[in-house]
């Protein structure tokens, strides 16, 4: 009855199969097939990815908790500790935008409170087509709706992200989500299976048919026929899970937990095996005591559901009366469904009878692990070339940056954020679209800042550089806010890794994020990986997403992008030197993804973050923003933006790079050299931000002063931007709203 | 003077509105379970906002159900002050404690953001320490707040002076595009015939402290604990 087709329908190779057997020492059932497929998928068992995770720094004094649980955790001070993760549910999202966003919303909470943790705030990192096009709107649509239909229900704000547009996103969109709890660090609770005869407790929604399969079809291309997929969505409900959340931190309050976990993808048949395995025990469960929500489920289905909302408990001996009460509070039923063994084996019976037998380890240490070919993309050869000279005619700079401040991607995103409720929990100090988020952590004085951040163009042209600098802008926006960042976590999205040149891209990403977080001293603590972003055998751009967590130990001395007062001196720290390789003005202008990402020092990075905090620390500058799309020119016109009509008038150096003064003066204006941060100082206080920027390393120059309602900029001595802020920032305010208003026939 | 903070299982401002009350304002507070039936002798009684039961029928529509609200309804009919704050107003609306109806957001979309409210009232007991006029500002969080109430109703709330609070621009003056949600006659807030129950969308609880960018929504508070002190409620309300 096993036969090709049925491998072929479960994602299987033959060789793997053949592994089944021999670890098995004899060929598996149906619902023994299925456990493995899930197990084994790429979405599981990393099977692709693991030899090059395993490269990455993961390890500090300010790490409590690095991968392998369901969150990673770091030292926050007087014995608390902030629980964090991001992760992707792409697939899904493109299948059904809402319900898609919205249960990926809720997988990540479950990741954070499964730890012990009060997830006190999220975050996105979204990549969408291009606008122009009705079906990517919809899907924008949609997945906002749902990730702040979750969010805002389940009351846990979402306090920031990012949105990028890129046709390589179109049949293929990028959602990923962040979150972060805070715990007392002795609170800390893992995912883990051990005591003999402890009892092993389902609790949450009931069981359905929903997303049978989901971690396999997550871990395949997309074609034609992917929209008869939608049954592999599930639903979700926040109010489930907000009953499972404020139960599960009450029932933590006890100490009669050995372990939690939460059924996500691969459902109770990952959470039985990951725990047993963690724990070096066994786990036996009765699938026919699982509460379902339709009649007539196999064990096979029971085993593989993804339905929304679960998690698996084992409880200590004894104690079970005392986590049932918990629960009962809540209106939610703990139903004991099994035990914890000794002999290493998930044992699967239905009404006694046993369906399934299958050591721990076959699953999850024997997996397979492929060291897959690499081998150097043939595209690369053209597109980093860039002959700036060759680049045709172009605007006025005041034209240009007009449309880069218009552009979907640099555009405000009110119109996205003000969908999410992101001030609840009232410890939000830096709201949406003023930088990184923070929240302050109520009992202290101090507040943690998150960034996350990718950008594919700057990957598909170099991943490993690409990797680096979206590392270092996480990082930086991080310093922005005035915070140290301490640690980070990775979203790796790519493409099919069974060719060779999405896995040189993800290798050399990999790498890349590596050496960036090693010299920034962020070490990842935990993340995703999403292969198989393709449809129709077209990839996305290689999109690694990384979210950093930092700390302030003054709430009240964060910054934020905006100006603060009429007559403050502007600084900035770094140089730039007209790179233009990659940028949002080559897309945007001249409709070119050509040349190479700009180059990054990173020794020059961490000394330019080290300054930022000292300089918020200090209480020397009034704010800080870093200059990423779109270059400084953005970064000056984001500065005046929500300030209150603050403009600015500053003269930057010019930069040598073409034939023609235009070509230059837009180099100089919107090049994105990375490790530049605009910052604004009351006039008295220049000489002591120069003289700290001289101390630290940093190159710091004074290019004009705050004030007036005009945003003027002059390169090499000549007016090159005069523009009336009040224009400018209606276009960018309202450019994206633009895309969405109801367009009556 | 204390404050009950009631928990629905879907409350998720409650604790906002208990640390506005317990640590911003120094005051006693408590949380209590929506299936409890005693309000622990408080001063003043808070609905918080959320999506009390799921809300997956109609905002705030099942919450009346909870045993406690019993002792909401009593207490409020002693003469009790009373806020609903967003979810909790929708649950007032549902429970009959204040008339009118919470329709979705004009733009169909969920709206945070902060927004100016005027106060038109200041003899209730969470205005009494405003002037009248007094622009506030203070965020909205919600898909449902599109307050609704026919032409009879509206009359009838205009003559009993109980529209408490509306959404201006910053100088005070009304406006379509200073009304975040489509509210008929730009009502943010209104409060019962005899004054003690009040009920608004925006959240005065996220606007007591000036790092969190406004600390307007404090006045709310300090006029019910000026009003509790000044025991301006004869016979108190806690006693049955």
């Amino acid at each position: 009855m096993i036969d090709p087709q049925v491998l072929e329908r479960h994602g299987l190779k033959p060789d793997e199969y053949e592994r089944i057997v021999s670890l098995m020492g004899r060929e598996p059932n149906l619902t023994e097939l299925g456990i493995f497929s899930v197990m084994w998928s790429e979405h599981c068992s990393y099977k692709s990815s693991r030899v090059h995770l395993k490269t990455l720094p993961t390890e500090g004094p300010q790490v409590l908790q690095g991968p392998g649980e369901n969150a990673g955790a770091i030292d926050i001070g007087d014995g608390l500790t902030a629980v964090f993760k991001i992760e992707s549910h792409n697939h899904p999202s493109f299948i059904e935008p809402y319900q898609g966003a919205a249960t990926g919303v809720g997988g990540i909470i479950r990741d954070i409170f499964t730890m012990g943790a009060r997830p006190i705030a999220l975050m996105n990192s979204l990549r969408f087509g291009s606008l122009d096009e009705s079906a990517t709107r919809r899907i924008l649509e949609g997945v906002v709706a749902g990730i702040a239909g979750y969010g805002n229900s389940i009351g846990i704000p979402t306090i920031g992200g990012e949105i990028a547009f890129e046709p390589a996103y179109s049949g293929n969109p990028l959602v990923n989500v962040f979150c972060l709890g805070t715990a007392k660090a002795s609170d800390i609770i893992k995912g883990v299976a051990s005591g003999v005869g402890n009892a092993v407790y389902y609790v949450g929604a009931k069981t359905g048919r929903d997303g049978i399969h989901g971690a396999t079809m997550a871990s395949a291309e997309f074609d034609d026929k992917s929209a008869e997929k939608r049954p592999a969505v599930q639903v979700g409900d926040p109010f489930m899970e907000k009953l499972l959340l404020e139960a599960c931190l009450e029932v933590m309050q006890t100490d009669a937990l050995i372990g939690i976990q939460d059924m996500g993808a691969a459902g109770l048949t990952c959470s039985t095996t990951e725990m047993g395995s963690r724990g070096g025990a066994g786990i036996e469960i009765d699938v026919s005591l699982v509460p379902q929500r339709e009649s007539g489920m196999t064990p096979y289905e029971t085993m593989l559901s993804e339905s929304q909302e679960r998690m698996l408990l084992v409880v200590k001996k004894g104690r079970e009366h005392e986590v049932e009460q918990v629960f009962e509070k809540w209106d939610l039923h703990a139903v004991h469904i099994g035990d914890v063994t000794s002999d290493g084996f998930l044992r699967v019976k239905n009404r006694g009878e046993v369906v399934a037998e299958i050591p721990n380890r076959a699953l999850t240490d024997e997996a397979p692990v492929y060291r897959r070919p690499m081998e150097k993309p043939a595209y690369l050869a053209q597109v980093r070339v860039l002959d700036l000279n060759l680049l045709g005619p172009a605007p006025k700079s005041e034209d240009a940056l007009l449309r880069l401040l218009a552009s979907p991607a640099i555009a405000s995103k009110r119109w996205v954020y003000r969908q999410y409720d992101h001030m609840v929990r009232t410890n939000t100090v830096n709201l949406p679209g003023l930088g990184a988020g923070v929240v302050r952590i109520k009992g202290t004085d101090r507040a943690l800042a998150m960034s996350v951040d990718g950008n594919g163009r700057y990957c598909y042209l170099d991943p490993y550089r690409g990797a680096m600098l979206a590392v270092a802008e996480a990082a930086r926006n991080v310093a922005c806010t005035g915070a140290r960042p301490l640690a980070a976590t990775n979203c790796l999205n790519f493409g099919n890794p069974e060719r060779p040149a999405i896995m040189w891209q993800f290798a050399k990403a990999v790498e890349g994020i590596g050496a960036a977080c090693r010299a920034l001293d962020v070490p990842i603590t935990g993340g995703n990986v999403s292969l198989y972003n393709e449809t129709d055998g077209n990839p996305i751009y290689p999109t690694p997403v990384i979210g950093v967590v930092g700390m302030l130990d003054h709430a009240d001395r964060v910054l934020s992008r905006r100006f603060q007062t009429a007559g403050d001196a502007v600084i900035l720290l770094g140089v730039g030197h007209g790179e233009l390789g990659g940028s949002e003005y080559l897309k945007v202008v001249h409709d070119q993804v050509l040349g190479e990402p700009p180059a990054l020092d990173l020794k020059a990075e961490r000394a330019l973050q080290d300054l930022l905090v000292a300089l918020a620390d200090a209480q020397l500058i009034q704010s800080a923003h870093d200059c990423s799309d779109g270059g400084v020119a953005v970064a000056l016109a984001e500065c005046c933006f929500d300030s209150a009509g603050i403009g600015a008038d500053v003269e930057l150096e010019g930069v040598n790079v073409a034939q023609t003064d235009q070509v230059n003066i837009a180099a100089a204006l919107f090049g994105e050299s990375a490790t530049r941060v605009v910052v604004s100082t009351a006039e008295a206080g220049v000489p002591k931000v120069l003289a700290m920027a001289s101390a630290c390393g940093v190159p710091a120059r004074r290019i004009g002063r705050t004030g007036g309602e005009v945003l003027r900029i002059g390169v090499a001595g000549r007016t090159a931007v005069e523009m009336s802020l009040k224009e400018a920032e209606r276009m960018w305010a309202s450019a994206l709203e633009r895309y969405f208003v109801r367009r009556v026939a | 003077m204390k404050f009950a903070v009631i928990v629905f299982p879907g409350s998720n401002c409650d604790h906002d509105a208990y640390y506005a009350a317990s640590h911003v304002l120094g005051q006693d507070a408590e949380l209590i379970w929506h299936k409890e039936t005693d309000l622990k002798a408080a001063d003043a009684v808070i609905l918080p906002g959320g999506f009390a039961h799921g809300d997956y029928l109609r905002t705030g529509a099942m919450a009346r159900f909870s045993p406690i609200m019993r002792e909401v309804q009593a207490f409020a009919a002693r003469g009790g002050p009373v806020l609903g704050i967003c979810n909790g107003f929708q649950v007032m609306l549902e429970a009959g404690l204040l008339p009118g109806a919470m329709l979705r957001n004009r733009s169909l979309k969920f709206l945070c953001q902060q927004v100016h409210v005027r106060v038109e009232q200041t003899d209730t007991p969470f205005t009494s320490a405003c002037r009248r006029g007094q622009v506030l500002t203070i965020p909205v969080a919600h898909g449902e707040g599109n307050y609704f109430a026919d032409p009879e109703l509206l009359a009838r709330l205009e003559k009993n002076h109980q529209i408490v609070f509306r959404y201006t621009s910053a100088e005070g003056e009304l406006s379509e595009e200073s009304n975040p949600n489509g509210s008929v006659a730009a009502i943010a807030g209104i409060c019962n015939q005899t004054r003690n129950v009040v009920g608004l969308m925006p959240h005065p609880e996220r606007a007591c402290e000036s790092i969190l960018g406004s600390a307007d929504g404090l006045i709310i508070f300090e006029s019910v604990m000026q009003f509790v002190k000044s025991g301006a409620l004869v016979g108190g309300a806690q006693s049955a």
